[in-house]
């Protein structure tokens, strides 16, 4: 048995648990966001990546590429961050799946078309941990979401940064989402729990 | 131009330049000895390596980073008390109102620059930081311009 009090960071162990958790968080947050749209949905099988810092632009078209990153913090049992991010294509589709828009400008979002896209963010990211909570039964709260559009890497710097504190990467889970309408979203998640959460989810997964 | 990527370094000499896009809450430490004409630049995501454990990327770290492109640049004939110092990022990139230390990252980041430039003696010469937007940024050898670029709010040299 593997004992975590011998990893000083993280590891390929880690990375398979948040890869598990990954599959059981993506599929909860499509449902959710089939039922908030009345659209039925499919995803494909989320892929996992695990990247070099100097790599996480890439992951998004581009270091320089602008992005909508949705973050929320999670707290409870489990404490760290969450986030989903969308390029303003896939942030358009969305938008206008939700109010019934038809605009395609991928260059400015209204206030109002920002708290929409805000509210998809947040509603994904609360199944996603109400799947991991139910998962492990443990008490894990997340905060009012906060949206901003950035370069690529600026936005990504802030969960990088979470798991720059254990690892030397970042770990993405990438979801195809494709609707009914043939038009496909796609998005990414990222979930950096602590390190001390990740003693959490262990003890509740029962593996040490 | 040479690219320096997140938790990242590189020092060159005339005629090269150095880039980092897209800092965000990491910060950019550009180094600049005028005389021979060096240049350093380091994309840091933390401010201290003794607060952390796994801490083999120097360039990851502030204090790290900031000796190892010292001595890369005393490698390729600067000189320390020559060198001159340009801040820019340490951005906090989501509105959150919060005392969370983690959501702080940016402006920690900038202190602890300013902090270690200090001890080594390195003069600021100007300064680019905190706000809440992703700068791109770009240091010449020639003049030690530091050109900062930024999506929908302009681009400056200082």
């Amino acid at each position: 048995m593997r004992m975590l009090g011998d990893m000083k960071s993280f590891n390929q162990f880690h990375i398979d648990i948040l890869k598990e958790i990954g599959n059981i968080g993506v599929g909860n947050a499509i449902s959710s966001l089939s039922a908030l749209l009345n659209t039925e949905m499919k995803m494909t099988v989320p892929e996992v990546k695990f990247l070099d810092f100097k790599e996480v632009g890439s992951i998004l078209g581009g270091d320089e590429v602008l992005v909508f990153g949705i973050l929320v913090q999670v707290s409870g049992d489990i404490n760290g961050m969450m986030m989903f991010l969308v390029k303003p294509e896939s942030a358009r589709a969305l938008i206008n799946g939700l109010i019934g828009g038809d605009s395609n400008d991928l260059l400015n979002f209204s206030e109002m078309e920002q708290s929409a896209l805000q509210e998809i963010g947040n509603i994904l990211c609360s199944s996603y941990l109400g799947a991991l909570s139910g998962f492990i039964n443990k008490k894990v709260t997340p905060s009012p979401p906060v949206l901003a559009l950035d370069m690529a890497t600026a936005i990504l710097s802030v969960p990088a940064i979470e798991f720059g504190k254990m690892a030397d990467g970042v770990l993405f889970i990438d979801t195809v989402i494709n609707t009914s309408s043939d038009s496909s979203v796609s998005g990414f998640f990222l979930l950096v729990p602590d390190m001390e959460s990740f003693n959490v989810i262990l003890t509740s997964l029962g593996v040490m | 131009m040479i690219v320096v990527g997140m938790a990242d370094l590189n020092t060159v000499k005339e005629p090269g330049a150095l880039t980092t896009l897209g800092l965000g809450s990491c910060v950019g430490i550009a180094l600049y000895d005028p005389v021979v004409k060096v240049a350093g630049l380091a994309h840091c995501m933390l401010p201290e390596s003794t607060k952390i454990s796994n801490n083999a990327n120097v360039a990851k770290f502030v204090d790290t980073a900031l000796e190892s492109m010292i001595n890369d640049m005393i490698m390729k004939g600067a000189i320390r008390r020559r060198m001159v110092a340009k801040l820019a990022g340490g951005a906090q990139m989501f509105a959150f109102n919060s005392s969370n230390e983690s959501l702080r990252i940016g402006d920690r980041n900038v202190e602890a620059s300013i902090l270690n430039l200090r001890k080594l003696g390195i003069p600021i010469a100007s300064v680019d930081v905190r706000e809440n937007y992703g700068r791109t940024v770009e240091l010449y050898t020639h003049d030690g311009s530091f050109v900062i670029k930024t999506i929908g709010r302009g681009v400056k040299t200082i």
